[in-house]
């Protein structure tokens, strides 16, 4: 099947197919059988990776953008230095607009008019969006991104001390949210998600002082700490999944080296979307070298962890042209 | 729902389909919820619990509140900080901006309304689109002349309708009406609300307090509208006496600046929000 549409399929909450036996290609089979026939030690192999890992090299690239941008909107009002004035909703960097893919669709269906401003803020947005990889969105500015991923740590802290279990949902439900709150707004005539979104909610009280939605944000941080992990953003946040789409087509994503891969399964377990990662399940990659599918938010958590160097961040056609 | 366990026969089986059918109720009641939650916003809106002073040039509330993208740049752009955003107990006007007069009114002294120019999505604008008026008592008689430029080649704000109407609401309140002066700081010395004054800078707003005044008939309502031709002092009988009382007039936007001076704890000058002129 088409790779794009197989990604999106896994996006929308189909659950990640296997490929048939057709599928491999010869290079991935070879790898395959190596793995398999081989039956030395890789304990000395994988310490040695290990030493030579480089610690949360993504993570504090990653926080460092996510902080700075939101700082940056803070910044520029509180100083009056206009440089990114507005909110994540729609702002304004240096005079040029920017604005929301998600807020200005719901917008425009509740508002039922396509306004020339909003046009023109979101082709900006989207084609950024477009060359940098769609969710990216999410890990590197979405400042909810940044409260639940370590809400998540304590999470994944408490479950190891079987104080609580996690519980899943179908990951599908994000879509029929998407559709919902868009029929919400063309309904209603009132952008419904806006009032619960906690990335405006956030970003908002970041800006211009905190307020009594912060709350909402709170509940919803308790419950993924001792309920779900990630809830919103894995199950319910319609921006995620607008952005996805927008990461389809996008050159920069993570790439999944088989040959390197030690099948130790740490990506899957600091992944905010591990359906994205079954590829590194041994035996099912069927080629030496994939890509991985367009609902990675590319946070680079699983590249930090990977021992062995069998994922990394490429962008397409950079190495055809150097 | 938690509680089920594995029934006789294949339990991996069994388990594993429970597990699903546990997770797909489980994603039935989260859509539940989380439609249910973002519901109860439509409850503010829908009673109408405050009837918000919105920033000019808005459109019509319904239109106004499905357009704002809440991201509060007309905020960013106010010079006397005016513009404040909704909080979550205002449900579906949350993160809308509003103006609360009485603790700080617009009082225009941008010259050119900047917060319908920071708006990215029109839900402020200069000239409401054919396809959505505003009522008819919104519009505005002629294009109102900003006393602060009403020397320059081109003295008018560009607006059209007015956002509200100032109205004389506790007529008992008014200092005017019981023929008393007024000395001192409009609204005491903890008043942080800011004006700018002509006469002190053209382009830096200062605090009320920070310019007392001394009047023999207090006027305050009248002095400081920035409208020409909004408000004035007029003489009337009343009870076969002549008192002097302030008249509102159609060129009045509503802005709020007469609110936010009137001098007594309640005061006796208003705007009401979204109201139109009626004769």
């Amino acid at each position: 099947m088409n790779k794009y549409l197989e990604s999106v399929r896994v996006m929308l909450g189909g659950d990640p197919r296997k490929a048939e036996p057709a599928e491999y290609t010869e290079e991935a089979k070879v790898i395959h059988f190596y793995k398999k026939n081989q039956k030395e030690d890789f304990e000395a192999l994988k310490l040695e990776a290990r030493e030579h890992q480089k610690k949360r090299y993504w993570l504090k690239r990653r926080w460092t953008v996510l902080l700075s941008i939101n700082l940056l909107f803070t910044v520029s009002f509180w100083f009056d230095v206009q440089i990114l004035e507005g909110a994540l909703t729609a702002s304004r960097l240096l005079g040029f607009h920017l604005i929301d893919l998600n807020s200005a669709l719901q917008v425009m269906l509740a508002h039922k008019h396509i306004i020339v401003n909003l046009f023109i803020g979101t082709g900006t947005v989207f084609v950024l969006w477009l060359l940098l990889g769609g969710r990216t969105f999410c890990s590197w500015v979405c400042p909810y991104h940044f409260l639940a991923e370590n809400a998540e740590r304590l999470h994944v802290y408490l479950v190891e001390k079987k104080k609580i279990s996690d519980h899943a949902f179908h990951r599908g439900v994000r879509s029929v949210f998407w559709v919902l709150f868009a029929a919400m707004a063309w309904v209603t005539g009132y952008t419904v998600f806006e009032s619960i979104s906690p990335t405006g909610i956030v970003s908002r009280a970041l800006i211009y002082g905190p307020g009594l939605a912060l709350g909402w944000v709170t509940l919803l941080l308790l419950f993924e700490i001792f309920y779900s992990r990630r809830a919103w953003c894995r199950y319910v946040c319609p921006i995620g999944l607008t952005y996805g789409f927008v990461g389809v087509f996008s050159p920069v994503h993570v790439t999944y080296k088989l040959a390197n891969c030690h099948h130790e399964g740490e990506c899957r377990k600091v992944c905010e979307v591990p359906h994205v990662l079954e590829c590194v399940i041994k035996g099912r990659a069927p080629s030496a070298k994939l890509d991985i599918g367009s609902d990675c938010t590319r946070c680079g958590m699983c590249i930090d962890v990977c021992p062995s160097g069998a994922l990394s961040f490429e962008i397409s056609g950079l190495r055809k042209i150097m | 729902m938690s509680d089920d366990k594995p029934k006789a026969g294949n339990p991996l089986v069994n388990r594993r389909k429970l597990e699903a059918r546990r997770k797909f109720l489980r994603s039935i009641v989260l859509g539940a919820a989380v439609m249910g939650i973002s519901s109860v916003g439509y409850i503010p809106v829908a009673r109408a619990w405050n009837v918000r002073m919105r920033p000019p040039g808005a459109l019509e509330e319904p239109d106004f509140l499905s357009s704002c993208i809440k991201c509060g740049q007309c905020v960013q752009v106010c010079p006397v900080q005016a513009i404040k955003l909704d909080d979550i107990e205002q449900g579906y006007g949350v993160g809308v901006p509003y103006i609360d007069s009485r603790t700080q009114a617009c009082d225009f002294s941008c010259d050119a309304v900047q917060c319908i120019l920071a708006c990215p999505t029109g839900a402020l604008v200069y000239h409401k689109p054919a396809f959505m008026p505003s009522r008819s008592e919104m519009r505005l008689p002629a294009p109102p002349i900003l006393l602060a430029k009403e020397k320059s080649p081109e003295p008018t704000l560009n607006l059209k309708e007015r956002s509200g109407l100032a109205v004389l609401l506790r007529p008992e309140k008014c200092l005017a009406r019981q023929g008393k002066g007024f000395k001192g700081m409009a609204r005491g010395p903890s008043f942080k609300g800011k004006m700018r004054f002509m006469e002190v800078d053209r382009w830096k707003p200062i605090p009320l307090r920070d310019h007392p005044f001394e009047l023999e008939l207090c006027d305050l309502c009248v002095r400081t509208c920035p409208i020409k031709g909004a408000i004035s002092m007029e003489s009337v009988v009343e009870n076969g006496v002549t008192i002097k009382t302030p008249v509102v007039h159609e060129a009045c936007l509503g802005c709020g600046v007469c609110e936010m001076v009137c001098p007594p704890d309640l005061p006796a000058i208003v705007v009401e929000a979204r109201k139109g002129w009626s004769v």
